[in-house]
């Protein structure tokens, strides 16, 4: 939580949800989200007793889960209002839950703008019983790829500098190594890739204030962005990102992340030394015993 | 942002709600102050405050406590 080292101004993050309220939302993604979450929650032969929804903006996740009934309560837990109606106010890097207390954490769309996300983790796996499942959506690497060309390329231009304008986003195989140092036994990452396309690059930038999404960077430049950079951001982002229709795309990245806390019932490895068949037999070759060479 | 007018006096927490919730800084056991809207650690010495039925587990809105 040091501030020296934190990329996010979560302060004015909630400044930037509630604005998005206010705008009225852009709540596809968020939608989407909150159907994929439900399918996978499905597949998971288990009614979870005591849910948290962590952070997530408006409450379609919670909404949801209810009416399928996949959970029998739900509790939303974010830093703000933005949440809709949460049912406690928490920061999702100091969770206020006890050890053992929860069967189901899930977030959608919310834990990339977390600054200490292996903290997170850690907090989110001690929270859970054993047996208890973490899922969560987040915003990965590529996601807003070419609007970040576009400022570049804009900026250099027109400002003879860059500034960091979107989020450096997590990447796939870092989130899977740090499910496994928080402790989650059985877990799994997975991409989504979205498209979406707009009229032009201020439709995005629009759609992207109704969802909170602008720069929150700590390091964001002070100074408002001046007009011919902007409209410089627009002819860069339609000359190379626009479809023979005219209508330019952007590039939404949704990392899916998965673990359960520790559980005996769990696949577990065997202790070496254990085995009960010959790896020589499985493979159906003879066995050379260690420090033998083999002969050609 | 307005609350909702309730006919209670204060709209009251989720008793499941308060069995879960540990201080966020020192994960420590709360007491209710049902009186104040009120959820205290003693550990971290800050009362954290109960608004319209929401507890608000974030230590910049506690009150200190000695």
């Amino acid at each position: 939580m040091s501030e020296s080292s934190a990329l996010v101004n979560r302060t004015l993050l909630r400044t930037r949800y509630r604005r998005a309220v206010a705008l009225g939302g852009a709540t596809f993604l968020l939608e989407q989200a909150a159907d994929d979450l439900a399918e996978r929650l499905s597949v998971v032969l288990r009614r979870f007793a005591r849910a948290i929804d962590l952070g997530t903006p408006g409450d379609h996740v919670r909404r949801l889960l209810l009416e399928k009934k996949l959970v029998e309560s739900i509790v939303g837990a974010a830093t703000g209002y933005y949440a809709g109606s949460p049912g406690v106010i928490a920061d999702e890097e100091a969770l206020p839950f006890a050890d053992g207390s929860l069967d189901l954490v899930v977030s959608a769309l919310a834990l990339q703008f977390v600054n200490d996300l292996p903290g997170t983790l850690v907090q989110i796996r001690r929270a859970l019983k054993p047996d208890g499942l973490f899922l969560a959506a987040l915003f990965g690497g590529e996601t807003l790829t070419e609007l970040r060309q576009a400022f570049a390329t804009a900026e250099a231009e027109v400002e003879g500098g860059v500034s960091p304008r979107v989020l450096p986003f997590a990447n796939l195989r870092d989130l899977g190594a740090l499910l496994q140092r928080a402790g989650f036994a059985l877990p799994v990452t997975d991409i989504d890739r979205l498209t979406v396309r707009y009229t032009d690059a201020l439709a995005l930038m629009h759609d992207l204030r109704r969802m909170g999404a602008t720069n929150v960077l700590i390091e964001r430049r002070r100074t408002p962005l001046k007009r011919a950079t902007l409209r410089r951001v627009g002819e860069v982002y339609a000359e190379h990102f626009s479809d023979t229709d005219g209508r330019v795309r952007a590039t939404f990245e949704i990392i899916w992340l998965s673990g359960w806390a520790p559980h005996e019932s769990q696949q577990q490895p065997l202790k070496p030394g254990s085995a009960r068949a010959r790896l020589a037999d499985a493979l159906g070759t003879i066995e050379i015993p260690a420090g033998e060479k083999a002969r050609r | 942002m307005a609350a909702t007018s309730d006919e209670s006096p204060a709209a009251s927490v989720d008793p499941k709600l308060l069995e879960i919730l540990v201080c966020p800084l020192t994960k420590t056991r709360l007491e209710y102050d049902a009186a104040k809207q009120e959820l205290i650690s003693r550990a971290a010495k800050l009362a954290y405050p109960i608004r319209d039925g929401i507890p608000i587990m974030l230590p910049e809105e506690a009150r200190r406590i000695d």
